[in-house]
């Protein structure tokens, strides 16, 4: 045997590893999508085959977009998740500007107060939170979803935007301030320059947002405000034993983040390691 | 110098624009964060009777938390509980996490991106999505599990893990660890695949054996990423709760083997059929959490910064 190929084989064992843990982290949700596609009985007797011409059924998506409001649980999920991204990294970018660039009196208590937020889970407050959203009168509104999240999402943003500003080279800002700029046109300049991590940071807070089942439980399960997240669990409750009707809900959770994801994985993957590099 | 001091030459007059950009998000953040967690404390030392007035009473929730038999089994149950899911995640995450990562960093690995891909994408998926998937497969009457199992010949092992007290805690605690296992992974992958080749190629020359590598180069370096992991997985795990009311319901069935800090908290201080809502006592059980993560942060502060030498790469 020629060397090249006995180091061909000598790789067999670690691809099949990697392969057999691909095989572990999807199958669950290719399982999912094939058996949203069938009728109830292929369901029960094949589960592991694909949708096949005879087997084919779209009963279960019938039911699901029937039966509830799932569309309008989307447009609440988009609102909320939209909304507070926007306001995170509008404020959250200023801010982190305001760390990287400026020395104050107090920078340093300002900058670790804010970090603080990243080790502690927000979910802490919400007795609190809940009071604090009935006297606003806020509760069963996509407001108060957007307010929680952008204040959850805003340390770990911020701590993440300083240390990609302080790289933007003086000079260019100093050159501007000569030429008469204010503080708050220099920081619209060096905006598109971190932009990498602005579509990482929008990333990574746009999932949990996305996901999240813990507030939009506590302050909006109204009915006109629910989430994609909410609605589905709640759905999933009422019809356990309607098997269609489960697994296609189950396939339309999935798929807006599944899109994204692929969409989007690289900022997402390099805006999570970058911190480590350290 | 990126980072000089931004200091306008003899100039006294207040920056406000400095004002103006940090004031928005420090007001939210203050507002809806800090506040709140503030006020959960200041709650939980006071108890409210039912026509909802307040009246101090010191640590007197504390102690019916922690000693009281009608709250304290809960408690400790709970607290004994998220112990247990931290432990396997921490041995399963890490051991397999690791594993893989090195896998990826073998230089023979081609398509290194698509794996990751791959491997990240359940945790993308919300716990409530994973929750039912997973009950669906290790669901006695689908059979899906159970068909894989007796294909390899190994039917016996299988049973309602999910819904026998001994397996439940044990079988949401992988449940788990498989949606989040990309997380440890790729961390580790950051770290290994920084290593240059060189060093690795001198030691071999050197005449040293792959486990002395591992162990005198690789784990050093990899030991502040096992740290990262740790006080991740440590405040997320204090976090969940997602999986278990999607799977087991708010009171951690069967028999509250799979109640966690989080189910208690929110049986606690929102009720649920079988007990009102408490938001005094609920705001303890916060305040206690926070205490524990408290303890974890300085674990990780003292353990893994501490050790932690800058190694030039």
């Amino acid at each position: 045997m020629s060397q090249k190929l006995r180091n061909r084989i000598g790789r067999l064992p670690t691809y099949l590893i990697l392969l057999g843990a691909m095989v572990v982290a999807l199958f669950p949700i290719v399982l999912i999508f094939f058996n949203s596609f069938k009728e109830r009985k292929a369901i029960f007797n094949s589960p592991l085959m694909p949708p096949l011409p005879d087997t084919f059924s779209l009963i279960g998506y019938e039911k699901v977009l029937l039966r509830s409001n799932f569309d309008l649980y989307f447009l609440n999920s988009l609102i909320v998740t939209l909304a507070a991204m926007a306001l995170i990294l509008f404020t959250g970018s200023m801010a982190a500007y305001a760390l990287s660039e400026y020395r104050f009196r107090g920078d340093t208590f300002v900058g670790l107060y804010l970090a603080l937020g990243i080790m502690i889970p927000i979910k802490l407050g919400t007795v609190s939170i809940l009071r604090l959203m009935v006297t606003l009168q806020l509760v069963n509104t996509l407001a108060a979803l957007v307010l929680v999240y952008t204040a959850m999402g805003l340390p770990l943003t911020i701590f993440i935007l300083t240390q990609f500003m302080r790289q933007v080279p003086r000079e260019m800002k100093e050159a501007a301030r000569i030429d008469g700029a204010s503080e708050y046109r220099i920081y619209r300049l060096i905006l598109p320059l971190v932009r990498p991590a602005i579509a990482s940071v929008a990333v990574f807070t746009m999932i949990p947002i996305w996901n999240d089942l813990w507030f939009p439980l506590i302050l909006a399960p109204g009915e006109k405000t629910k989430t994609v997240t909410l609605g589905a669990q709640q759905f999933l409750g009422q019809f356990v034993t309607d098997w269609n009707a489960v697994l296609s809900s189950l396939a339309l959770a999935m798929l807006p983040i599944l899109i994204l994801y692929v969409l989007f994985s690289k900022q997402l993957i390099r805006g999570l390691t970058a911190g480590s590099g350290k | 110098m990126p980072g000089a001091p931004n200091r306008a030459v003899g100039s006294k007059r207040f920056r406000t624009h400095i004002l103006v950009f940090l004031l928005p998000a420090t007001l939210i953040y203050t507002v809806f964060m800090v506040y709140p967690l503030f006020d959960s404390m200041r709650l939980s030392l006071f108890t409210a009777d039912s026509a909802g007035r307040e009246t101090f009473t010191g640590l007197q929730n504390y102690v019916t938390l922690l000693t009281d038999d009608l709250w304290a089994p809960r408690f400790w149950g709970a607290l004994k509980n998220n112990f247990v899911f931290f432990v396997i995640h921490m041995v399963v995450q890490n051991s397999i996490g690791l594993m893989l990562a090195a896998l990826l960093t073998s230089r023979s690995v081609r398509g290194v991106g698509f794996f990751r891909t791959v491997f990240f994408m359940p945790a993308m998926l919300s716990f409530v999505i994973v929750g039912f998937v997973w009950q669906l497969i290790l669901s006695p009457l689908w059979g899906v599990a159970e068909g894989i199992l007796s294909a390899v010949g190994l039917e016996q092992l299988f049973a309602p893990w999910l819904g026998l007290e001994s397996s439940a805690l044990n079988a949401l605690s992988l449940i788990s660890v498989w949606q989040f296992i990309g997380i440890p992974m790729m961390l580790f992958y950051a770290v290994l695949i920084s290593i240059p080749y060189e060093l690795i190629e001198a030691c071999i020359v050197d005449g040293a054996s792959a486990w002395r590598i591992f162990w005198h180069i690789k784990f050093p370096l990899i030991f502040p990423t096992v740290g990262s992991i740790f006080i991740l997985t440590f405040v997320g795990n204090f976090n969940a709760f997602d999986l278990v009311y999607t799977t087991q319901g708010a009171t951690g069935a069967p028999n509250y083997s799979t109640d966690l800090m989080g189910t208690l908290f929110y049986r606690t201080f929102f009720g649920q059929q079988l007990q009102l809502g408490n938001p005094t006592m609920g705001a303890t059980v916060a305040t206690m959490m926070f205490f524990v993560i408290l303890i974890g942060v300085l674990i990780y502060t003292f353990v893994f910064q501490r050790r932690v030498e800058s190694y030039e790469l």
